[in-house]
């Protein structure tokens, strides 16, 4: 891994990759983490050699519920056991047992590649998005469940009402009126101000890191580390004014806002995107008490 | 049943870019999509949006560039808007609070992408699809436009007048998904289609689940033509297990391919003697799979992509989201091994048949993002053209339907007196729905109906005797069986390469998917959530979409951008610069060609494409 002191990179002619992104330097960012868990993960653990499954199938309990149909009112897992492939992941498992076996097996799916946030489960005890999860990285039986503390609807498919509504309260969206004049002209934003939210902006709205909070199950109006970090996303942006700011700060440090967050880091742990939520959250709750400060 | 005075049907980039633009232009407008808008397949696009922002570029060059890059089968007047709006489209995204990557001087950063003589891709990280997508749906929140999400759109309403250039859009017909229940969706000004590409007839695609060309074969059936569907891109790295891409930067920081016998190929069989790896991409897939069928294949199937070569930092620095993409959808650890790749397909240059104002022929009915063909692609769309197309045209599609007067369009649509009938080919099997019935038993019930309400509520009821017809039957076949059958057709026979022979197999499989059809029922007995209905109707609309990019490519005999032929392999400006169109007619598909467009504010002399 690098070390913070940077080498003046050599200016390349091109890539398709943002050659801005100074964060992926930095010896302590998520990012650079998560690959040095993986590399130690890979190195150390060796539970499961994919090729001792090749050939293999792969049992998987599925959790299953409908309303209206007999037998199926009553909750209860069904098992299904999937030929396995190289590079399968919980997604590809629950498709081919819904393809091949039982095609009123329920879930949301699209994009297959982790952007959409379709497909948050409850795989072996933990929220993870099905299409990102490697068959090979766990234990057999493996159990998938609808996303805790959401209403089930039918099978793996939970309502997202509520956690639309805690996005849409935070007043998602670009607040600033006074844009620059002449028809072209951009907002100036500096690249460490763009790299402040960058983390923030990547979410998928799979509502992992929502199922995975002890206070959103115990608090339904709180607002939750998603709607949070939305937040946060707007709050740290320059390109709004400060009285914007202001106003969003308020919205989160309602009753039901920041203040809940009890730094469980359990939101943080599940995120498929690696948004830091925590420390977010944690964030909001020093400008606010700033802001405090400034005015009481 | 639902009345709005502009329906958008789809949430992706232009759905949500066309609902903002008709509700500020004064309708009241509503999102009808099976998806949530933030599951759209626009948040899956990395590269960025071409728009000529800077000094030393301009309109004239990126619409030139276009011309090139589509191997002069787009249309002038389209390509020149697209080239003349994106930038003013792209700062309005900007000052919607889009995160773009930025110059040290705090505006935009742009970037050279293939087929550019500008570097004119602005961009926010490898991630510009998701934040367009999510500062679009951001803007329909604010303005708290209606959306109906999860409910997907099973028919058009528009009149069975003889006549297509005659009828007219009344509106929609969907189910709750999560209820069942079947409700009609009245339009008073006009239904807009942006339901995206129809990857999902192909069995190995970048494309999402929910790729199925649902509004291809809705506005097909309803009489408007679908436009040059032969020319499909297939890219050339995409992973085999899945499909899922890994961006073309790969290779723009020095990755390299080698077969099995771990030979660079693209220079030691001369593919690419100047350009290598970073050939374009028709060229390199091409290579890929002339490598497998020579026997030099990785386990017969791929290619390894190497860039251990690179290094850890350098990695990590440009390329990270490419090490959780191998590492997530393939298990493999791109710092430590090569990564499997084989062409994938991508994206489809063609689509419905519209004009810059994202009309069809039909009145009241259009269509915006890569369901349509204004046609800016023709036979190759270039990298960074895919955004700009979603908010220029989902823009100016918005706009119309709401009333605003966009002026007059050049580009014609539908069969009019400009068009040539096709006579020379001949098919393997009939085509279209000839003799059979696919709609359950439920299409031709008659019954004169000439008042929009009464058209509306007649397919209303026809759709629902249509899901009972499903849910009822007993035994048959299920549609997983049919959508792979039809995939693999596509795949093994209307590929990169493709033979007349071949797609004479492909068209006659596809026969049988119809045959099939007839008989397809539904198992899950549920009305909520009822995903095996859904996708029951996805794939009769992959059948329809798939076989006209199957008759398309057997018609057009000539290796033009990304559409080769076996028989021809040049490209015959003499005979070929026309659009391929085809149109539904009552089930007996017509084919016909359209003159392109060279000529607007500018004149395109076709050349010679190298790069």
């Amino acid at each position: 891994m690098s070390t913070q002191q940077q080498e003046p990179e050599p200016q390349e002619p091109e890539s398709q990759e943002s050659p801005e992104d100074p964060e992926m330097k930095g010896a302590e960012s998520p990012q650079n983490q998560r690959l040095k868990e993986k590399e130690q993960g890979l190195a150390q653990e060796e539970t499961v050699d994919e090729s001792d499954l090749e050939g293999e199938t792969v049992h998987i309990k599925v959790f299953r519920y409908d309303p209206e149909v007999e037998g199926k009112q009553e909750p209860r897992f069904d098992d299904f056991y999937v030929p396995f492939e190289k590079g399968m992941t919980v997604l590809d498992a629950v498709m081919y047992a819904r393809d091949e076996y039982d095609s009123s097996l329920t879930f949301r799916h699209s994009c297959r590649q982790a952007v959409c946030g379709s497909d948050a489960f409850f795989v072996n005890g933990k929220q993870q998005l099905g299409c990102k999860t490697q068959i090979s990285d766990l234990e057999q039986p493996i159990r998938i469940e609808p996303l805790p503390h959401q209403e089930v609807v039918k099978d793996l498919v939970v309502d997202m009402d509520h956690f639309y509504d805690q996005m849409h309260a935070v007043e998602p969206y670009f607040q600033q009126e006074d844009l620059p004049d002449g028809d072209l002209e951009e907002q100036r934003q500096s690249r460490e101000n763009r790299e402040k939210v960058k983390m923030s902006t990547r979410c998928i709205w799979c509502a992992a890191c929502m199922s995975s909070c002890n206070i959103a199950a115990g608090d339904n109006d709180y607002l939750g580390p998603a709607a949070i970090n939305k937040a946060y996303r707007f709050a740290m942006d320059e390109r709004e004014d400060e009285e914007i700011k202001e106003h969003r700060l308020r919205i989160v440090e309602q009753e039901h806002g920041v203040w809940r967050c009890q730094t469980q880091f359990s939101c943080t742990e599940v995120c498929p995107k690696d948004i830091p939520l925590t420390e977010h959250i944690q964030e909001l709750k020093r400008e606010a008490v700033k802001k405090n400060l400034k005015f009481w | 049943m639902y009345e709005h005075d502009v329906i958008v049907v789809g949430a992706g980039g232009a759905g949500l870019r066309a609902a903002i633009a008709a509700h500020e232009a004064g309708a009241d407008t509503a999102i009808v999509s099976k998806l949530h808008p933030v599951r759209s397949h626009t948040g899956a696009a990395e590269g960025g949006i071409n728009a000529a922002l800077r000094e030393g570029d301009d309109w004239e060059l990126h619409a030139y560039d276009t011309m090139k890059g589509s191997d002069y089968l787009a249309d002038a007047p389209a390509a020149e808007t697209l080239a003349q709006d994106a930038p003013e489209e792209t700062i309005e995204l900007e000052h919607w609070g889009m995160p773009f990557s930025r110059e040290e001087d705090g505006r935009v950063s742009q970037r050279p992408f293939g087929g550019l003589s500008f570097p004119r891709t602005t961009y926010a990280g490898a991630e510009t699809g998701h934040h367009l997508l999510h500062v679009m749906y951001e803007q329909v929140v604010k303005r708290g436009i209606q959306v109906y999400d999860e409910w997907y759109v099973m028919n058009l309403v528009t009149g069975d007048d003889p006549d297509p250039n005659d009828r007219e859009c009344e509106g929609v017909v969907a189910y709750d998904v999560q209820t069942g229940k079947v409700e009609g969706f009245k339009a008073n000004q006009g239904v807009i289609l942006a339901t995206g590409g129809p990857g999902q007839a192909f069995d190995h695609t970048t494309n999402a689940v929910s790729c199925t060309g649902d509004g291809h074969a809705m506005a097909y059936r309803a009489g408007a033509p679908l436009e040059d569907m032969e020319f499909i891109q297939f890219h050339p790295t995409s992973l085999p297990s899945t499909g899922v891409l890994i961006s073309e930067g790969v290779r723009g920081e020095g990755g390299i391919l080698y077969n099995n016998d771990g030979e660079r190929f693209m220079f030691e069989y001369g593919y690419a003697n100047n350009s290598g790896e970073l050939a374009s991409r028709d060229v390199v897939a091409r290579a890929e799979l002339d490598e497998v069928a020579e026997g030099r294949g990785v386990e017969d199937e791929y290619v390894h992509l190497d860039m251990r070569h690179l290094g850890e930092d350098r990695i990590l620095d440009r390329l990270e989201n490419i090490l959780h993409l191998a590492e997530d959808f393939e298990g493999v650890n791109g710092l430590v091994e090569p990564m499997p790749v084989k062409p994938g397909q991508h994206y489809a240059m063609g689509g419905i048949d519209v004009d810059e104002n994202g009309q069809t022929c039909i009145d009241g009915l259009y269509a915006a993002g890569e369901c349509a063909c204004v046609s800016v692609h023709g036979g190759n769309r270039l990298g960074g053209n895919a955004l700009p197309e979603l908010i220029v045209f989902g823009k100016r599609a918005g706009r119309h339907a709401a009333g605003d007067d966009l002026g007059e369009a050049e580009i014609k649509t539908g069969y009019g007196d400009d068009v040539e009938d096709e006579t020379e080919t001949e098919l393997p099997v009939a085509p279209g729905e000839a003799g059979l019935d696919s709609s359950g038993g439920v299409a031709a019930d008659g019954g004169v109906a000439t008042e929009a309400e009464g058209l509306l509520e007649r397919a209303v009821e026809q759709e629902r005797a249509r899901v009972d017809h499903l849910m009822d039957k007993e035994d048959g076949i299920q549609h997983a069986e049919i959508r792979a059958k039809l995939q693999k057709a596509m795949t093994d026979y209307v590929n990169v390469f493709r033979t007349g022979d071949g797609i004479r197999k492909a068209l006659k499989i596809i026969r049988e998917c119809r045959e099939e059809y007839q008989d397809v029922y539904v198992d899950d007995p549920s009305r909520t959530f009822n995903t095996d209905l859904q996708m029951t109707y996805e794939t009769r609309n992959l059948i329809d979409v798939a076989e006209t990019i199957a008759l398309g490519a057997l018609v057009r005999n000539e290796f033009r951008g990304a559409h080769w032929r076996q028989e021809n392999q040049e490209r015959d400006d003499e005979n070929w610069l026309k659009h391929t169109l085809i149109s539904w007619d009552d089930g007996e598909p017509n084919i016909f060609y359209r003159p392109v467009i060279l000529e607007g504010e500018k004149t395109y002399e076709p050349k010679v494409r190298s790069y």
